[in-house]
């Protein structure tokens, strides 16, 4: 019930995410959520993609360090308090949260959320079980 | 095996007259036929019938490479032009390049210390091996040509450069040993990488390598990628190139070959020999050449000499690995750095590759010193976090071993300049 997710080490230097996309452009692969995290020196971009193993193999082609990670796709409504009914589960189970963003891509009426956590198999687990809908990479495509 | 046992494990009272022989020999020539040498001699008090032991070799002058500057090109050459046959040069950095004069018994006696360097590495007759030296007035590729065609073996000259050309070359010729610089040696593992070539489907057995000093760390990098044993090589072109030292399966120190040169180990500050085991600068005295003798030839490398009988039979000294050059010492803050410290320290986090690059510079007063580390597919992880650990590792590495405080740069893979000959490792940005 994970989602692959993609994170590329770029220096943090102006035209570095250009070169990437540029990569991803010529691939023909579509982006359906990203996040650049920063630090002075470097940063992370990560991101969902719909071809994730060519994306993978395209970067690294292109020499940039690249790996790829579980995270969760969450669903929540789009209305105040949406995000929060999810936290909260996560909160009541005790799983800390590494970083999360939000997909590009909506479903209708509900957010999508993606969730890097400490405990991955454990927070599908509880989050099922309270009814929270969670996307596989296939879900996410056919969107 | 040795190429020349006679000699190489000749006994050492005996190996001790036949240097103070030759040594009165070359005393004899350069003071007849080098007039900067006669008049250092003089200006020391002293005449070639005042050698008298090996002792004496301490009365006489040192030689330096602001000499070889000095008399360019030909003015320290102890034979005539017509005698010479060969003209090399060192990779002078600053100005003009030292220029070496050989003559056909040099070129000979060339050939027989590599010749013993590649049988050290279990060259033989039917040895495959791959120079990836540069050929030309650099000394490397030449060197070892001669070295392996003594011996008889397969010779491939690819020199330097074109490295998928020469991993193809490597893999359908059946290289079993590799010569080249360590530095060069990483980017033929990188390249074999990206051809996607196991080492298993070559037939390499051993690298000799040298040129630029190198950490016993990156050894074991070579020897676990490569599946062979990496071998270190000594060599100046001042003295005649490549094949004045050279490890032997041992790996304990580099025999330099006694019958050829005088070593000697000195404080590069009071210029007082040092002890066996002492860390200082090696300087040599040749004893059996014709083109361009050096007397007491500083040579700014650090090591240490070790007369301890080696397990492999040779009886000639060892000199430690090499540990860095007296010009390629960084004095941050007071404290004497060496890249291959910096090395050492990245490589015992683990994680680091072996490319990395020195920063110096000097802000408000200050030495700082940085490191740029590239972030290999291992090292690389998802969380910010996890990097920042990364970098304090290495810090506090360098920290524990150096005592000084860097910083560490992460940047993307390939940043760092590849070498294809000496790696430069260090930028010195401070302005003195």
């Amino acid at each position: 019930m994970f989602v692959k997710q993609i994170s590329v080490f770029l220096e943090n230097k102006p035209g570095k995410l250009y070169q990437v996309t540029e990569v991803l452009k010529e691939h023909n692969i579509d982006i359906s959520a990203i996040s650049v995290a920063d630090t002075t020196e470097f940063g992370i971009v990560r991101m969902i993609v719909d071809k994730p193993e060519l994306a993978v193999e395209a970067i690294k082609a292109a020499k940039f360090p690249v790996s790829t990670t579980d995270v969760l796709a969450v669903e929540v409504s789009d209305t105040p308090g949406g995000l929060n009914t999810a936290l909260k589960v996560l909160h009541d189970a005790n799983i800390s949260i590494e970083y999360l963003y939000s997909f590009i891509k909506r479903n209708g009426d509900k957010a999508l959320i993606l969730f890097r956590v400490e405990d991955p198999t454990k927070a599908v687990e509880i989050l099922k079980a309270e009814g929270i809908k969670l996307y596989t990479n296939e879900e996410i495509n056919s969107l | 095996m040795h190429w020349n046992k006679t000699r190489e494990c000749m006994d050492r009272y005996e190996l001790r007259s036949y240097q103070l022989a030759k040594l009165k020999e070359t005393v004899e020539r350069v003071y007849h036929n080098v007039p900067s040498y006669r008049q250092k001699m003089q200006e020391k008090g002293v005449i070639p019938e005042d050698i008298n032991s090996l002792d004496d070799l301490k009365r006489l002058p040192f030689t330096t490479k602001q000499d070889l500057r000095d008399n360019y090109p030909y003015n320290m050459f102890a034979a005539p032009l017509e005698e010479i046959i060969r003209i090399h040069a060192s990779s002078g950095t600053t100005g003009k390049p030292t220029v070496v004069g050989y003559t056909r018994r040099d070129i000979a006696n060339w050939a027989e210390l590599m010749a013993r360097c590649i049988t050290m590495a279990g060259g033989r007759r039917d040895s495959v091996v791959q120079i990836a030296y540069g050929y030309g007035l650099f000394t490397g590729g030449l060197g070892f040509h001669y070295g392996a065609e003594k011996i008889g073996a397969v010779v491939v000259p690819t020199s330097g450069g074109n490295t998928r050309r020469q991993v193809m070359l490597m893999r359908d010729l059946g290289t079993e040993i590799l010569a080249c610089t360590p530095s060069y040696a990483l980017c033929i593992i990188e390249t074999l990488e990206e051809m996607d070539i196991k080492p298993e489907e070559l037939k390499l057995k051993a690298g000799i390598f040298g040129a630029e000093p190198w950490s016993e760390k990156m050894r074991g990098e070579l020897e676990e990628k490569l599946k062979i044993k990496a071998l270190d090589i000594y060599g100046l072109s001042e003295v005649i190139g490549p094949g004045v030292a050279c490890e032997c399966m041992e790996q304990q120190g580099l025999h330099i070959f006694e019958d050829f040169f005088i070593p000697e180990i000195i404080d590069p500050v009071t210029e007082e020999p040092l002890p066996e085991g002492e860390k200082g600068e090696l300087v040599i005295t040749t004893i059996d050449k014709e083109g361009l003798p050096v007397i007491r030839y500083r040579t700014r490398d650090i090591t240490s000499i070790s007369y301890e009988p080696c397990p492999c039979g040779r009886t000639h000294a060892r000199i430690h690995k090499l540990l860095g050059r007296t010009d390629d010492m960084l004095i941050i803050r007071g404290v004497n750095v060496f890249p291959s410290q910096i090395e050492s320290a990245l490589m015992a986090v683990g994680e680091a590759e072996p490319h990395y690059l020195i920063i110096v510079d000097r802000v408000n007063n200050l030495d700082t010193l940085e490191v740029w580390v590239e972030v290999s597919e291992q090292l690389f992880a998802d969380e910010i976090r996890k990097l920042e650990e990364v970098k304090k590792k290495i810090e506090t590495e360098i920290y524990t071993t150096l005592g000084i405080n860097v910083k560490v740069k992460l940047v993307e893979p390939h940043t760092i300049e590849r070498s294809e000959g000496k790696a430069k490792r260090v930028i010195d940005k401070r302005k003195m």
